[in-house]
């Protein structure tokens, strides 16, 4: 799939700042009035932002509104309604908590449930994609909550628990990693089954068109393979093992460093989750097929 | 509405013979004429005279080749358009309701003043048979030619797809897949129409009849090589002079 950087930043920026605010919303840490401004603050700029960024990705996005109306099937439409009763749910407990000096603690956990709610329906809108083998599987959920649970946990300062939740998220990485390389050939998509040829070898002779189109920009990208093994590591070393490290230390300069590196290495493994997700559509173009180009 | 309707009344869909198409575009062509002056947005083209040129289309022709281990290459040529699947992923992940099945006769359709224009239907249909229009940011598909095939100000033989009434070859039929009497159920009967990815469980409306095995074909013939024998083949004198020399020269 064709790594776009809105999408990408969308969804590392929402998944980091709705992390954020779940840890907030519980009272960790426990920050009132002014310091509860910058916190939350925080949160909802990256929340926020990231859901700005994914209108970009619209061809229309005066009509954003309506993709309210069909939450009983679609899950893009499930996620605009969590993300807004997540921030609303997480509006309510920051005035609480920046003008009453109030821990909110009936509203705090349906806020943190709803923030980890929305980073779920988020991921459901690729893990539902049979078309896309290697996101249609619970690997892809289980990655956006970790990774949310990590960055969040980084940026709210649980030092104790962030590295934790920062190797389990790097597992998961590389389960979704490994159980994802071989899924395309597993599940029998292949020239065969798309055009039900058969007699003997087949392969795509001319494509319908001489130059490129909507399908090929947007669906099929190839990434060398020694390109993405590099990424891969550069994408574990940053997002999780560093990181991890860095909070062992217990400095602020070291917290300020292991969020960089985290965010970093967070898009390094995003872009590859698009760059290397192959969607089948690209079969019939004589891609993905197994030995060939 | 992007719930699937529990059930549709007709199956309106494409029977395509990829033994009788010649592989000529004339389906592509037809209809991107057709689409471009009625239903919705035009179909656009980006940079259509410079060095890259690209655009939108409903139907595509791609062409593969099938080596037997002892028989010569053959080539197919394979034209695709929405399918009408049965049941169509690209409908339930519309956040917006623009994607629709009709129940009246199952044709897909996409309403394109509620489309926000976020591709998320391209990306679940495995045929690749949506597109995205540049210009308008609105996501175009096959229609079934829904204006024309209801449509009685057209003269009645014309009641069909843009796309089967102009194939030179009769390689595209259009008709009801859920009558077993229809013309093109009994063609998909007779000549063993497959489904395309029935491992997506799509179950496509639209259905392929496969080339028909040569098993029969004639030895490979040349109709013009005895005409290309040479005439003479003890020339002398000048000519013969000339042939020589000329085989004898390098390249
Ligand atoms: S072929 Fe693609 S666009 Fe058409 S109904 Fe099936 S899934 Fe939807
Ligand atoms: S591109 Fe339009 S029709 Fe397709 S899912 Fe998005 S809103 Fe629906
Ligand atoms: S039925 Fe109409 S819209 Fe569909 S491929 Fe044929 S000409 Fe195009």
């Amino acid at each position: 799939m064709h790594p776009a950087p809105s999408l990408i930043l969308f969804t590392t920026l929402s998944g980091l700042g709705f992390g954020l605010l779940a840890f907030l919303c519980l009272g960790l840490p426990d920050a009132r009035g002014l310091t509860a401004v910058l916190w939350f603050g925080a949160g909802f700029a990256l929340a926020g932002g990231g859901l700005l960024a994914s209108t970009a990705h619209l061809g229309n996005p005066q009509r954003a509104w309506r993709a309210f109306t069909q939450w009983q099937t679609s899950w893009l439409s499930r996620e605009a309604w969590l993300s807004v009763m997540a921030l609303a749910a997480a509006g309510g407990v920051a005035l609480g908590r920046v003008f009453f000096d109030l821990p909110m603690t009936g509203l705090g956990p349906v806020a943190t449930g709803l923030a980890l709610a929305t980073v779920a329906s988020t991921a459901m809108i690729y893990a539902q994609l049979k078309t896309v083998p290697r996101w249609n599987h619970w690997t892809t959920p289980a990655l956006f909550l970790s990774m949310a649970l990590a960055g969040g946990a980084l940026l709210a300062g649980q030092m104790t628990v962030a590295p934790v939740l920062l190797l389990l998220a790097g597992a998961v990485q590389l389960l979704a990693w490994r159980t994802g390389d071989g899924r395309f050939a597993a599940r029998g998509h292949g020239l065969a089954s798309a055009t039900r040829l058969e007699g003997g070898r087949v392969r795509s002779f001319a494509p319908p068109h001489t130059g490129s189109n909507y399908l090929l920009r947007e669906m099929v990208h190839q990434v060398g393979r020694r390109h993405a093994r590099k990424l891969r590591s550069l994408a574990l070393i940053f997002g999780f093992l560093a990181p991890a490290l860095l909070c062992l230390t217990a400095h602020p300069l070291a917290l300020v460093l292991a969020v960089l590196s985290h965010a970093g290495g967070a898009m390094a493994g995003r872009w590859l989750f698009f760059a290397e997700a192959e969607h089948v559509v690209g079969l019939y173009y004589g891609y993905h097929e197994a030995g060939a180009r | 509405m992007t719930a699937l309707p529990d059930r549709v009344e007709k199956k309106l869909g494409l029977v395509i013979d990829l033994d009788t198409c010649v592989g000529c575009h004339a389906c592509v062509v037809a209809c991107k004429g057709w689409n471009d002056q009625g239903y919705g947005a035009p179909l656009s083209d980006q940079d259509p005279y410079g060095a890259a040129p690209s655009g939108t289309f409903l139907n595509r022709v791609h062409s593969y080749e099938i080596t037997p281990p002892d028989a010569p290459a053959q080539i197919v040529h394979f034209p695709k358009s929405c399918l009408h699947c049965d049941d169509a992923p690209c409908v339930t992940v519309c956040p917006t309701g623009a994607s629709y099945k009709r129940r009246e006769d199952g044709i897909v359709l996409v309403n394109e003043s509620a489309c926000i224009g976020c591709g998320l239907c391209a990306w679940a249909c495995p045929y690749g048979a949506r597109e995205m229009d540049a210009d308008a940011g609105v996501m175009k598909k096959c229609t079934l030619c829904v204006d024309r095939i209801y449509n009685e100000t057209l003269p009645e033989e014309d009641r069909q797809p843009a796309c089967v009434r102009t194939c030179p070859a009769g390689a595209r039929h259009f008709g009801d897949l859920s009558d077993p009497g229809s013309e093109v159920s009994q063609l998909v009967a007779a000549r063993g129409g497959l489904d395309l990815m029935p491992e997506m469980g799509t179950k496509p409306v639209n259905a392929y009849l496969p080339p028909r095995p040569k098993a029969d074909a004639a030895p490979e013939f040349d109709v013009l090589a005895p005409f290309l024998e040479p005439v003479a083949e003890d020339a002398g004198g000048f000519l013969g002079w000339l042939d020589r020399t000329l085989s004898k020269m390098p390249g």
